[in-house]
């Protein structure tokens, strides 16, 4: 029973891993249509540079360095999504091959950088002492990061809601995601609530990479674009546009992932997942999707 | 250019090719030892190989137009196919490649079949899905068959004498130049007859092709199939050449980097996209040594440590030339010099 | 014409993919009043609309009240006050009611919610209610208020506002647009004669991507050679 409980709450921590990704990845997926290759760059540049921010502290008080490490993060997926919306996406609007072929551009470039800079090796986190202990919860003993990572997601998650729920701006994303053209016909410019998404999908990327480094305790430049494959099972299966469903996917991608890979053998329930990506894709109706 | 002087060009260049192994010259820096020698041969070959993989991907990207994500799959089914049935199987090279080219037809088939259900984005993303698929599966190691993250390495017996062995780098040279003429003119040949031409049609507009009776599907589906055949029988060159079958080449990534060949050179010209691939394949063997012998140590080091990584320089190229450029070199030779039409009209 | 034209379009062409729609379309709005843009299926009505807001490529001149409006951007074309009725209406099914006619308002616009409450009282009680709930006639009528509400202070772009719909709800959208039509120019297209002889005076009909004819709807209903010729009908009733 405790190994179920534990399957259960692990599964929940790293499905909030997955819906910090995919969230991001959802607006910007639906909102723009732009399927956004360099998510997985803006968690790995955000986790780095957090790190390298965290380094000067490393013999105060754990718990400050890793809160500044958390808002370095988060200012710099923000920034980075921001530069790159305006610099290199908002150009190629009338091209959408180019926007999803610059995105792979910075994607492989910017993992050669970081591999470049700090090397392949895996970097240690700086955390504080409780984050490395266990809690006991309902008979199992649960990591405390796992705990930090689903508290975090669902502040997210509400917050998300919050701002899609109740200003100006979420109101033209969600009519945004279902019918951008009419949005425009009535005079709202999308364009800059694509550069408001984007914004908002880097600073959860940078969020993610950084508490992704918590959750295993290193950081390392392949783990962006390895989460990127489950962010796109997430987006796919949640519903393009829906945070709600991103949230409910990535909880349920999580925990069936877990269960096989514990229950049928390590990796299957990596398999399994990915088919269930391609199941969605090609058994779902064409749910406002391009042409 | 006329079309006689460009054939007797090409045929020039091959002649070049094929006599290599018997011409010492050296040429640094692009080579660290003279082009006959083994370690310049192997590079040849391996450049030959990627072109190859390169025009295999424009064929259903650049001609097609359908944008797939999982090209790598078919790749690594070639590597890991052969490799499997000369170490696991104990076959000979000849039956491993019979078995190979089976696998290679019937995978794409089926899988191709259920992708192309789907259209744009969505056929992208259910091509990446296999793609991962077969990915993890490799890393998993099942009945111990694909070596897991350590990937097979070939025992000394498995490929025939003629093939083994420093000496004989000039023979797998030539298979592999022999390997890229023949897939080139398969490339040439299939583009532009008539399956060919519906080929480039849909990709500018698939409902005509449908209102014009035929069936758009059947024709994806043979372009997928050849390009993916193609892309697994460069697989068994490349295993050749390397000896060993390892798990990098079935990843995401490795598709993208294909992507980027394929868009460098310049889609939908066959050669700008062999182009990128020799290229590509280049740069990422010698960027480094490149990088040292040009003085660059001297560069401080936010300078120096990206243009060492060739994935760096690949990806910021890339997105210039999509930002700027959209043709890739090819596009821009021919702005150069607009008689030297591409390959895809003649 | 004593005064200049409210909408003045010239020499309008359109492609949509690889078919040439509209061959040089030319027309002008007078403003008040509803003027009909009528002609059968496929002649490129919606098209035209479309065209005017700069939702599909085309070429040619547009201007409002002389100014030239054709290449600007949809958003800026909007807030010179023409506001659109797509032939879908187009509400956002996700949104409640009241949702959908936020999304409309505009800092420089006067809020018409009275107005529109006036015109439409359902609207305010389902209000709360999502849009992809609510009947056909309901959703025009969101359509038409949302379409006020964002400063269609000018002019209104009205698409087939009654196809689909019951004879009852027809009426009532017909009321609704006659009220529309005291306070703003609109620009409607209809396949319905009836309907259209009941809103328009003047007609410009479109044939094949042409103007074909211009004059009154009285004229059209009351010359079956030309009702005909036009409009390809045998009576006046629903056109094919």
């Amino acid at each position: 029973m405790s190994t179920v409980v534990l399957l259960l709450l692990t599964g929940l921590g790293l499905g909030a891993l997955y819906f910090l990704i995919a969230s991001g990845l959802s607006l910007i997926w639906g909102l723009m249509r732009v399927l956004n290759f360099a998510h997985g760059a803006l968690f790995t540049i955000a986790a780095y540079v957090a790190w390298s921010a965290m380094q000067p502290l490393a013999n105060g008080d754990p718990l400050v360095a890793w809160l500044v490490g958390l808002v370095v993060a988060i200012v710099t997926g923000g920034v980075c999504a921001m530069l790159l919306e305006v610099f290199l996406i908002r150009p190629l609007y009338a091209r959408p091959i180019g926007q999803i072929l610059v995105t792979v551009g910075v994607a492989l470039a910017a993992v050669a950088l970081i591999e470049g800079a700090y090397g392949s090796d895996p970097k240690q986190m700086i955390l504080p002492p409780w984050m490395s202990a266990s809690t006991h919860i309902l008979g199992a003993d649960l990591p405390n990061t796992r705990l930090l990572l689903i508290g975090v997601a669902l502040a997210v998650l509400a917050a998300l809601l919050l701002f899609l729920r109740r200003t100006r701006y979420g109101l033209v994303i969600r009519a945004g995601v279902e019918n951008r053209a009419m949005v425009s016909a009535l005079g709202i410019n999308v364009e800059r609530a694509f550069t408001v998404v984007f914004t908002i999908g880097g600073i959860a990327a940078g969020l993610a990479g950084f508490l992704a480094g918590t959750y295993f305790g290193y950081v390392d430049p392949t783990r962006g674009t390895s989460m990127l494959i489950f962010a796109f099972i997430v987006v796919v299966i949640g519903g393009l546009g829906s945070v709600t469903g991103s949230a409910i996917a990535a909880a349920v991608v999580a925990i069936v992932q877990q269960f096989l890979n514990f229950y049928a053998a390590p990796g299957v329930g990596d398999f399994s997942v990915v088919i269930l990506l391609a199941a969605a894709l090609l058994l779902r109706p064409r749910s406002g999707e391009s042409t | 250019m006329n079309r006689a002087t460009r054939i007797a060009a090409l045929a020039a260049l091959l002649v070049l090719l094929i006599v290599m192994p018997w011409i010492g010259i050296p040429l640094p820096p692009l080579f660290s030892e003279a082009m006959s020698a083994p370690g310049s041969l192997n590079l040849l070959a391996l450049c030959f190989v990627f072109g190859a993989l390169a025009l295999s991907y424009d064929i259903i990207f650049g001609f097609a137009g359908l944008l797939s994500f999982g090209h790598a799959l078919y790749f690594a089914t070639g590597v890991y196919v052969t490799a499997i049935a000369l170490t696991h199987w104990h076959c000979t090279l000849l039956q491993a490649i019979g078995i190979t080219i089976v696998v290679a037809l019937i995978l794409p088939l089926v899988i191709g079949a259920v992708c192309l259900r789907v259209r744009d984005i969505q056929f992208a993303m259910v091509t990446l899905a296999f793609a991962q698929a077969g990915s993890i599966l490799v890393m998993q190691n099942p009945f111990g068959l694909t070596g897991g993250e350590e990937g097979l390495a070939l025992g000394p017996s498995a490929l025939p004498a003629a093939l083994v062995g420093v000496a004989n780098t000039r023979n797998i040279y030539w298979i592999a130049l022999a390997f890229l003429v023949l897939t080139c003119a398969i490339g040439v040949w299939s583009v532009n007859s008539a399956p060919g031409r519906v080929w480039q049609a849909i990709r500018e507009n698939e409902r005509r092709v449908a209102v014009l009776g035929l069936n758009p599907y059947l024709y994806k589906l043979g372009a997928f199939v050849l390009s993916s055949f193609l892309a697994s029988m460069a697989g068994v060159v490349y295993m050749v050449i390397e000896g060993s079958a390892s798990p990098d080449v079935t990843t995401a990534s490795f598709t993208l980097v294909l992507l980027v060949m394929v868009v460098l050179g310049g889609v939908g010209t066959l050669w700008g996209a062999v182009l990128g691939g020799i290229v590509y394949e280049y740069l990422d063997f010698r960027l480094v040594v490149l990088a040292n012998a040009s003085g660059l140590q001297s560069l401080p080091a936010f300078l120096r440590v990206p243009l060492s990584e060739p994935l760096f320089i690949l990806g910021v190229l890339f997105i210039i030339l999509v930002l700027f450029v959209p043709g890739g070199l090819a596009g821009a030779v021919r702005r150069l010099n607009p008689a030297l039409l591409s390959s895809g009209s003649h | 014409m004593s005064a200049s034209p409210l909408l003045e379009v010239r020499d309008l062409h359109a492609r949509i993919g690889q078919s040439h729609i509209l061959h040089g379309v030319s027309f002008s709005v007078r403003s008040g009043g509803v003027t009909g843009l009528l002609g059968r299926n496929g002649v490129g009505k919606t098209t035209t609309l479309r065209g005017i807001l700069g939702l599909t490529d085309r070429t040619g001149t547009i201007e409002m009240e002389g100014s030239p409006i054709g290449s600007l951007r949809t958003d800026a074309i909007i807030r010179r006050g023409i506001a659109y009725v797509p032939e879908d209406r187009d509400v956002f099914a996700g949104l409640t009611v009241e949702e959908n006619l936020r999304l409309a308002e505009r800092p420089d616009n006067e809020l018409r919610y009275d107005l529109i409450y006036d015109l439409f009282p359902e609207l305010k009680t389902r209000a709360k209610q999502r849009a992809g709930t609510l009947s056909g006639g309901q959703q025009q009528m969101v359509a038409i208020a949302r379409a006020l509400l964002n400063g269609g202070n000018r002019l209104l772009l009205v698409d087939e506002p009654t196809k689909g719909l019951s004879p009852l709800v027809v009426r009532n959208v017909v009321e609704a647009l006659q009220r529309a039509a005291q306070v703003v120019t609109i620009l409607l297209v209809e396949q319905n004669l009836s309907v259209a002889h009941k809103l328009a005076r003047d007609a410009i009909v479109l044939d094949q991507g042409r103007v074909g004819y211009v004059g009154t709807v009285e004229e059209l209903m009351g010359d079956p050679a030309l009702a005909r010729k036009h409009l390809g009908l045998t009576s006046a009733g629903t056109g094919h």
